[in-house]
């Protein structure tokens, strides 16, 4: 054992073949530890990817004035409802409220999972695909109430608005849609589609007069969830959906006001589905943000089972050198010497885990992408995890390397 | 002798309680984790009619686009049929028993004026419906043939329906405002709820079956309005409620009972032949491809337990592996420490048997110790699933008898195993090489 007076990286020595030979005594304990690095890596690593990919799903903004929005439904049920009527009437007295910013009358909201949507294609003719979108039917009203900006073209104008009734098949000459949903109707220039038509049902033509920045389709989940069309529609149909945006701060207030002044003004209706956006962006997204926490659960508890594994093996193995360790000490090895001792060792098995690991972890995510379809990790996730997971031992096997150190050189000298 | 060695256990843990103490733990956290997960997915792919599962077959026909088939996968009839078809199957009348059914809903209005009106989901059947699928019924019976032909205004309750509008009273023979229509009761159903919903699972898996049971005409009859998912290849021809109707548009589903395999054969030859004559019609433009899953086989090709749900069972199952090799390596690290004590054991007679039998009652002991409190946290784990998902999990994330003896099978199976190894190498120690050193 040799000591330089002002030890540097590479000249003192590091006793690396004294801990490899030691470890080869000990093959199987130190294979476990590797084992179980490698496995607590191919799990976090996944995990954290896993998580990556579901926040970044649940970041897309929906296109709406989300804190300031919310919808409820009426459904009319008396003889005598004249559903259009009660949809003036109720849309007029909506309005009025102060604090309202606007109101519409429209067929699905963004988030909340169900919907319609159709094909659009840029060819008349059942052999052409289309490409899917979602339909919402809405007045003029909508741009400011839905909180979405023109890029190009022009809103609908009142007379624009066409009367659909239920089970009605053609739709009316004209429609806005999303810059997204241009982008793949003309791939080569998206703001160029105002004024192109397309077809629905096939081969009925539409006139795009309009696109707007961005708007969410109603089901998270789904691909093409940008994808959106907008139709110049009022529904005469008992049931009807308002959704509703406030200035700041007010949705709360406004939120209780209309669902007493619609249960209020026709005795004929119910009034249901009161709900914010706020709300309905926490459902849509609930089973995501569960398994978040659940993989977040499962990963913190995994590196304590682990690291208190090394902790444990580790002081035991101590116990069990004590002799031994004294020895060292006494015959001039440093405190220093020891710790290092102990971490290097756990470097040793740590990299052959991690390395392991790696194979491991990409391993599991080709099942994972095989049998559940999520996409591959990508590659920079493994070098992190091999590094974290190489913190974990080192940080666990400090404490009980320490309380080698501690061990008096006087011990060499008492029989065991 | 099971009790001294047991007794001998104890004081071996008294001597190392960390180390005890951490097997214990890490045990416990790998059967908590994985039972949590494992419930939730044997919950989710249970049986929800164990008696004749593989009796009810879900009936598709392809009546799709000829351009490009329903989804993605090349073979795959649509998932439900049109009113065309739901109707023609039922009036050929070819099986043991048969139902069309729709999900509609409408408001009722209770006579009582106490209670507003509110809305109604509807189950539109026919009359098999209920012996078909074991419905219990609490009052009354279902509707007969005659209700379903002469499209009677008749209707079967749930048991929170009941609750809600007669107080639980039973109401067979009363009327009850649906849609603006005067219905008579004739039947109240027992609690009821499959798990997962297997007649419909379209329309939410988990979700609770339907508030009123109605025959399935007044869909036609009513102008009842489509609930649930509608899908389109075609436009209608013709505007309205019947040109709808009778479109190319899916949006019923139809479920046979076929006893035997003859039966099953015999049906799906009916069907070939169905389409066979519908194709003379001019409709059915794909290739012939009728398609008869049974219970399972449907939950299964309808993807029933949720992928989330089994990553979670798989990473749990690594987690329970990740638990055992740190107590294998705890286990190891113990008895390592008992060579001494295991040399002098076997110089003065002991058997390895012995030994054996005594190193793995002590590492039973600590599996069992772990199981137990693994339950507890698979409990906890429950919890917080129902926290986390809500509503939907309330059915999902319970432990019944079956699961609490598979936890602690399981954890003694994984420490018996786990200890297994530790103890075959102590037991192999020679006695004389631990003697010289002493």
């Amino acid at each position: 054992m040799t000591h330089s007076s002002t030890p540097s990286f590479f000249a003192e020595n590091w006793e690396i073949g004294p801990i490899f030979r030691t470890l080869l005594r000990n093959k199987v304990g130190a294979m476990l530890i590797a084992l179980q690095i490698a496995f607590t890596m191919t799990i976090v690593v996944n995990a954290i990817y896993i998580i990556v990919q579901r926040s970044e799903k649940m970041q897309r903004p929906s296109g709406i004035d989300e804190a300031n929005s919310f919808f409820i439904s009426s459904v009319g049920f008396s003889h005598d409802f004249n559903g259009l009527v009660s949809t003036q009437q109720d849309l007029n007295l909506i309005r009025s409220l102060n604090g309202v910013v606007d109101a519409i009358q429209i067929n699905a909201v963004p988030l909340s999972g169900s919907g319609w949507s159709m094909g659009l294609q840029t060819e008349p003719g059942a052999e052409f695909d289309g490409t899917g979108t979602a339909v919402y039917m809405v007045d003029e009203h909508a741009l400011n109430a839905l909180d979405v900006a023109l890029v190009a073209g022009e809103n609908f104008s009142p007379t624009d608005i066409q009367v659909r009734t239920s089970s009605q098949t053609h739709w009316p000459d004209k429609t806005i849609i999303t810059l997204a949903m241009a982008n793949r109707l003309f791939p080569n220039d998206g703001l160029a589609a105002v004024g192109k038509t397309v077809y629905i049902n096939d081969i009925e033509p539409m006139i795009i007069t309009g696109i707007i920045d961005k708007l969410q389709a109603p089901w998270v989940g789904w691909d093409n969830v940008e994808n959106v069309m907008l139709t110049p529609e009022i529904r005469d149909a008992k049931s009807s959906r308002y959704f509703i945006r406030t200035e700041p701060g007010e949705r709360d207030r406004i939120m209780t006001q209309v669902e007493s002044v619609l249960a209020k003004s026709n005795p004929g209706r119910i009034v249901k589905d009161l709900r914010s956006i706020d709300e309905t962006r926490l459902r849509a997204y609930r089973d995501n943000s569960a398994m978040i926490r659940i993989l977040i659960t499962v990963m913190v508890i995994l590196i304590i089972v682990t690291g208190l594994g090394i902790v444990g093996l580790v002081s035991f193995s101590v116990n069990q050198r004590k002799k031994q360790i004294g020895t060292r000490r006494a015959l001039g090895a440093s405190q220093h010497a020891i710790v290092r001792y102990f971490m290097l060792e756990n470097l040793l098995i740590s990299t052959a885990g991690v390395l392991l690991g790696a194979l491991l972890t990409v391993g599991l995510n080709i099942v994972l992408v095989d049998a559940f379809s999520l996409t591959p990790i990508a590659w920079y996730y493994i070098p992190l995890g091999m590094l974290a997971l190489w913190l974990v031992g080192q940080v666990a096997v400090y404490g009980p390397a320490k309380k080698a150190a501690n061990i008096p050189p006087a011990l060499a000298t008492r029989s065991a | 002798m099971f009790h001294y060695y047991l007794k001998l256990a104890f004081k071996s843990y008294k001597r190392n309680p960390i180390l005890t103490g951490l097997m214990v733990a890490a045990i416990a956290l790998g059967i908590g984790a994985s039972m949590t997960t494992i419930t939730v997915n044997y919950l989710m792919s249970a049986d929800p009619i164990p008696t004749k599962s593989g009796q009810l077959f879900y009936v598709q026909v392809d009546s799709w686009d000829p351009n490009r088939g329903f989804n993605d996968e090349p073979n795959t009839p649509p998932n439900q049929l049109t009113w065309t078809e739901a109707t023609n199957l039922m009036s050929a009348n070819k099986a043991y028993r048969q139902s069309a059914m729709a999900k509609s809903g409408a408001i009722i209005e209770p006579s009582n004026g106490d209670i507003s009106p509110f809305e109604a989901s509807i189950r539109l059947a026919f009359k098999d419906f209920f012996p078909m699928f074991n419905v219990p019924f609490k009052y009354g019976n279902a509707w007969d043939q005659k209700a379903d032909d002469d499209r009677q205004m008749v209707v079967v309750l749930s048991k929170d329906i009941n609750d809600k509008v007669f107080a639980g009273q039973n109401s067979v023979g009363k009327s009850i405002i649906i849609d603006g229509k005067s219905f008579r009761v004739i039947g109240v159903l027992a609690s009821w709820q499959p798990l997962p919903k297997f007649y419909d699972v379209n329309n939410g898996a988990f979700d609770e079956p339907e508030a009123l049971f109605m025959p399935f005409y007044l869909k036609q009859e009513l102008e009842l309005p489509n609930w649930g998912n509608t899908n389109c290849w075609k436009t209608p021809d013709g505007e309205g409620f019947s040109a709808f109707l009778q479109s190319e548009c899916i949006n019923f589903q139809m479920w046979v009972e076929l006893p035997t395999l003859q039966d099953k054969r015999a049906y799906m030859a009916f069907l070939n032949n169905y389409v066979n004559d519908q194709k003379e019609l001019g409709r059915f433009p794909r290739p012939l491809n009728n398609q008869l899953l049974n219970v399972m086989q449907w939950m299964d090709d309808q993807k029933v337990v949720a992928d989330d749900a089994q990553i979670m069972m798989w990473l749990s199952f690594m987690f329970l592996l990740v638990c055992l090799l740190n107590t294998i390596g705890l286990q190891m690290a113990k008895f390592s420490a008992k060579s001494a004590e295991i040399g002098l054991r076997r110089a003065v007679g002991a058997t390895k048997g012995d030994l054996f039998f005594q190193y793995t009652i002590e590492t039973a002991a600590v599996g069992i110790a772990g199981g137990i409190l693994g339950l507890g946290l698979a409990f906890l784990g429950l919890v917080g699933i129902r926290q986390l998902y809500g509503d939907v999990m309330n059915d999902l994330a319970s432990l019944d008898t079956t699961m609490i003896t598979l936890a602690l099978l399981l954890s003694l199976l994984a420490s018996v195993c786990a200890g297994l190894y530790p103890t075959w190498r102590a037991c192999n120690i020679a006695p004389a090489s631990q003697l010289k050193s002493q």
